[in-house]
């Protein structure tokens, strides 16, 4: 089967000719667009930090194969400031210390995002934490998340689902 | 990741035809068997790619009452859907008890009901795991086996089926559709998964090509929405299999119970439907000693399948907290942790 495909990345369509099926989201962002935010952590749907928005919800990025998804939208870390002016969430973690080491922390405000929009969780800091719960931190700054997630929430919860992102 | 052929059929009938061959395998979202490939636990040579086959991803409330749910319909979009939720609140309380949120959003109903055990030892490959391997023996029965079968295991294979969702379906007389070269067959669900015996291996009564296209709930089910509950025992509060699960509905009128629907989860190689403690609640009143009796019922077969002794009293709590859970009633509200023991409020401890 032919493997060309096209993905639309922050806005941005990318025409792609894959030599192999085998190729993920997670590694297509990563090795041929040159979108390294977007983290590789344990590569089996446990941790996290591949998190991305997917035709408008949260997934990770390592167990989507590439090829499957011709013609999506894709949301990364990369796409969510507005030129210099940060994110609410990206605001919200550094107001709140939501990090360490960071390294987690693509997929933390990816996760937050779907979070926001999925609508469940309000500022309920036990739905917040359930809501976050496949997102690890090994720096343990979950302290820090749940409170920028509560904070972010409250600044753009009220704007509706689709501009959150 | 061993290298395949990828295809993209535009009907189901394409599909079937396209998976009947040896070596193929459906790839929905991929959230498991991605995660099998990687590992080389799977190892298709033909990855039949359904996940935008039309039609598959509705939520029909049918004329006779009864829900039909496409196989490519999203675990979270199902757990969110209204009428679900209201008609089925148990289902929906085990679907958000599951994996993770971003998980959720991937899995599909068909891809749950099939996905594989997470026996340590069948994720190894230098173990002998007679499921993945037939014939090289289980290296589980003399290793790391706490969290394995206590119900219908074999010397073959005492692996659980580590689904949350299927344990109220199953409760609930789930019915999934199947397509395959000979046409569309129903299968109930309690039937769909095989015991392990001595072809652990084969894990399904599917027959090589055959897709799941739906799943129905009958009308029944929801008449037990009042009273629903589902109970997941984990290792930690969330994002985690259960080391337990109990499905409890109950029919209540004057406190005697009327009929009642139960199972119970990673206790065993499938869903395990508890018929004994069923009909020993029927009729009888809604009390700890009554969920107790049942609880025993429901357990009378269960052996230890290695150092898991404790996961048969660890099961009969489990299901008589779940009853006294369902006999307090439906929550207006999904609980901040769907089905966990730390959700509990208001309930006296049984």
């Amino acid at each position: 089967m032919d493997l060309s495909m096209t993905l639309i990345v922050n806005g941005v369509t990318k025409t792609i000719q894959l030599d192999d099926p085998r190729v993920t989201l997670l590694d297509l962002l990563r090795e041929r667009l040159g979108l390294t935010g977007t983290k590789k952590g344990c590569d089996r749907g446990q941790c996290g930090a591949c998190t991305v928005i997917l035709d408008g919800r949260r997934v990770n990025s390592c167990l989507a194969l590439a090829i499957s998804h011709d013609g999506a939208h894709v949301l990364t870390i990369e796409g969510v400031a507005q030129g210099n002016r940060l994110h609410p969430l990206q605001e919200a973690f550094v107001a709140h210390d939501g990090l360490q080491c960071g390294f987690c922390t693509p997929g933390q405000i990816m996760s937050a995002i779907g979070l926001i929009q999925e609508a469940e969780a309000g500022d309920d800091p036990e739905r917040v934490r359930e809501g976050m719960s496949g997102n690890l931190c090994r720096c343990g700054a979950y302290q820090g998340i749940t409170e920028a997630v509560i904070e972010a929430q409250k600044i753009i919860g009220g704007t509706g689902r689709r501009e959150v992102a | 990741m061993r290298a395949f052929d990828y295809v993209r059929p535009a009907t189901v009938q394409e599909a079937v035809a396209a998976a009947s061959e040896p070596g193929a395998a459906y790839l929905a979202s991929g959230t498991n068997l991605l995660d099998l490939m990687k590992g080389g636990i799977s190892r298709p040579t033909r990855l039949v790619d359904i996940s935008r086959l039309p039609d598959l991803d509705h939520i029909e409330d049918l004329a006779d009452g009864s829900m039909r749910i496409g196989a490519l319909v999203r675990n979270a979009d199902l757990a969110r859907d209204p009428s679900f939720v209201r008609r089925f609140p148990a289902v929906a309380e085990a679907l958000r008890s599951g994996a993770s949120p971003q998980l959720r959003n991937a899995a599909t109903v068909g891809g749950n009901l099939l996905q594989r055990t997470r026996c340590a030892y069948f994720y190894d490959t230098a173990s002998a795991c007679n499921k993945r391997d037939p014939g090289s023996g289980c290296d589980a029965r003399d290793g790391d086996n706490r969290l394995h079968a206590v119900l219908g295991w074999s010397e073959s294979c005492i692996a659980t089926h580590p689904s949350d969702f299927c344990v109220p379906l199953v409760a609930f007389d789930a019915v999934v559709e199947v397509e395959g070269r000979g046409g569309r067959r129903d299968i109930p669900l309690e039937t769909l998964h095989r015991l392990p015996g001595t072809t652990p291996d084969r894990e399904s009564v599917l027959e090589p090509g055959e897709m799941i296209v739906a799943l129905r709930l009958p009308a029944e089910a929801a008449r037990f929405a009042e009273h629903a509950r589902y109970l997941k025992v984990r290792e930690r509060t969330s994002y985690a299999f259960a080391v337990v699960s109990a499905s409890a509905a109950l029919r209540i009128v004057d406190d005697t119970i009327t009929d009642a629907r139960l199972a119970l989860g990673g206790v065993a190689t499938k869903p395990w439907r508890a018929r004994d403690a069923e009909r020993i609640l029927a009729g009888g009143g809604a009390d700890a000693s009554n969920f107790r009796r049942a609880a025993e019922a429901a357990l009378a077969e269960a052996k230890p399948s290695g150092n898991n002794g404790f996961k048969i009293e660890l099961a009969r709590r489990t299901l008589a907290r779940a009853l006294a859970l369902a006999r307090a009633g439906t929550p207006k509200r999904s609980p901040a942790l769907p089905a966990s023991p730390l959700a509990f409020s208001g309930v006296a401890h049984v």
